[in-house]
């Protein structure tokens, strides 16, 4: 089982991290915008607290260095899709430093709301290059599981209308301009997304969920899995 | 997949690289100028300063919050963004870029913090090749002596401060650009720099510099790259912008 195995990098070692320290466990939680992430990171939370073991979750651009950089990148309109991708890997890079990687050293279950897959979806459907990005982000340690919640594309329109009911400029792509107004934006990005992920499942180990179950079928698909990590 | 992607533009990028003190600024300057006064359309870009990032470069500096990586993904980000915005559409449109330090100094500074030659090569695998890429080759005791004559302090990552090298800022600075120093002597060949000798004069260094400009790009520069007309003059020479 992987539980007993110490966690590895990916390909390059981050600077003065012993990997036989990081005692805790690393839980990924992956999916393009929509599919219900956030609910599901909040549920397990609950219930792992409640298991009695101590949590920490945390999710793309909430880094004390880089988050307020970005979110005020993206108010404005000249942000371009390289800058945008490093800017976000800049923010992942001190959220792994100094949140992730002292919370393993202290045994904590780290729950993170998408990791360097979601940063390389968002790369790759904008056009950059695989490997490119594969390599950047390769200092990223190796989750001990990493579930895809995967929907189609027209599952995750009719949760956005249902849900906010309106489209976001940067889940649809606009800086791109995929289509021509923001729901033919979401439809060609969000799939090109969705097919990224999808090609990634197999060679970073995925385990795939049909995100079109209900909250409660999937909540229960998780602890069922992550059960077995302890 | 080759090293930083080759220019098929109009336009050239010429950038200049050296430790903290070689003279290069000075250098790149008067060249500007040079090439200026020729009617031709230049463009300045500086290592560090884009407006997007400044806020974060700016924060992460004052609470000493940078690891080896972030410090290099910052600056791969800051450079990304000159690029996207100003370099690269600037270069199409075919004006002459001088970019005052280039993705090579993050091949040597970077290293020197601690993260490995392939990975920092790669992250900057998008950039533009320069057409023409000056090295200012000096001692190190020549450039510490140019930095603590004309400046009042030296700044804390400036001198490497948060790699632990010496308690002494003076003394970390001086190992920190020896090592710098090290690095790029070791890429001159991987990069084909050109090499200046930064203790000749400051006329010397810029007599070759034009020489080798010349030399390299004079047939692009006499017609492809953008050049002002009669009527344009006052725009080419009025004052550059920076970014």
């Amino acid at each position: 089982m992987l539980l007993k195995q110490p966690l590895e990098f990916y390909s390059e070692p981050l600077a003065g991290v012993d990997r036989a320290e990081l005692q805790g466990k690393l839980i990924v939680i992956e999916g393009p915008d929509s599919v219900g992430r956030s609910t599901q990171v909040a549920r397990l939370r609950t219930w792992l607290e409640h298991q009695g073991h101590a949590v920490l979750d945390t999710g793309l651009a909430r880094g004390a260095l880089a988050g307020k950089g970005i979110s005020q990148a993206k108010e404005g309109n000249t942000l371009g899709p390289i800058t945008m991708t490093l800017f976000y890997a800049t923010d992942f890079a001190d959220r792994l430093e100094n949140e992730i990687v002292p919370a393993l050293r202290a045994g904590f279950v780290v729950l993170t709301d998408r990791y360097i897959f979601s940063l390389m979806a968002r790369a790759i459907a904008r056009g950059e290059d695989r490997a490119w990005i594969e390599r950047v982000a390769s200092f990223a340690v190796v989750p001990h599981a990493i579930y895809y919640l995967r929907a189609e594309v027209r599952d995750l329109v009719s949760r956005v209308v249902l849900g906010r009911g309106a489209f976001d400029h940067w889940e649809s792509g606009m800086d791109m301009r995929f289509g021509a107004d923001m729901h033919d934006s979401f439809v060609k990005y969000q799939s090109r997304v969705i097919l990224a992920l999808d090609r990634m499942a197999k060679r970073y180990n995925f385990v795939v969920i049909d995100a079109t179950k209900t909250p409660d079928q999937i909540f229960r698909e998780l602890q069922r899995s992550i059960g077995k990590l302890f | 997949m080759p090293l930083l992607l080759p220019n098929r533009h109009r336009g050239k990028l010429i950038v200049v690289e050296g430790i903290d003190g070689s003279g290069k600024s000075t250098q790149l300057s008067l060249l500007s100028q040079w090439l200026r006064a020729q009617c031709l359309a230049v463009a300045f870009s500086e290592w560090n300063s884009s407006p997007l990032v400044r806020e974060t470069t700016k924060r992460g500096k004052k609470k000493n919050m940078f690891t080896p990586v972030t410090f290099s993904l910052i600056h791969a980000t800051d450079f990304a963004d000159r690029l996207e915005r100003y370099i690269v559409p600037l270069v199409k449109a075919g004006a002459v870029v001088c970019a005052d330090r280039y993705a090579y100094t993050a091949f040597a500074r970077d290293v020197v913090r601690g993260v490995s030659r392939r990975w920092v090569r790669n992250l900057y695998r998008f950039a533009l090749r320069p057409n023409l890429a000056f090295y200012f080759r000096v001692p190190l005791e020549v450039a510490i002596g140019r930095i603590l004559g004309g400046r009042n302090a030296i700044k804390f990552y400036e001198a490497g401060m948060d790699m632990g090298l010496s308690r002494n800022v003076e003394e970390s600075f001086r190992i920190f650009q020896g090592r710098i120093l090290d690095e790029y002597e070791a890429m001159i060949q991987e990069l084909g720099f050109h090499v200046i000798d930064a203790t000749g004069s400051i006329e010397e260094q810029q007599q070759q510099m034009r020489d080798i400009v010349t030399r390299e790009l004079g047939d692009s520069l006499r017609n492809g790259v953008l050049r002002a007309g009669r009527g344009d003059l006052d725009a080419a020479q009025a004052a550059p912008r920076i970014l």
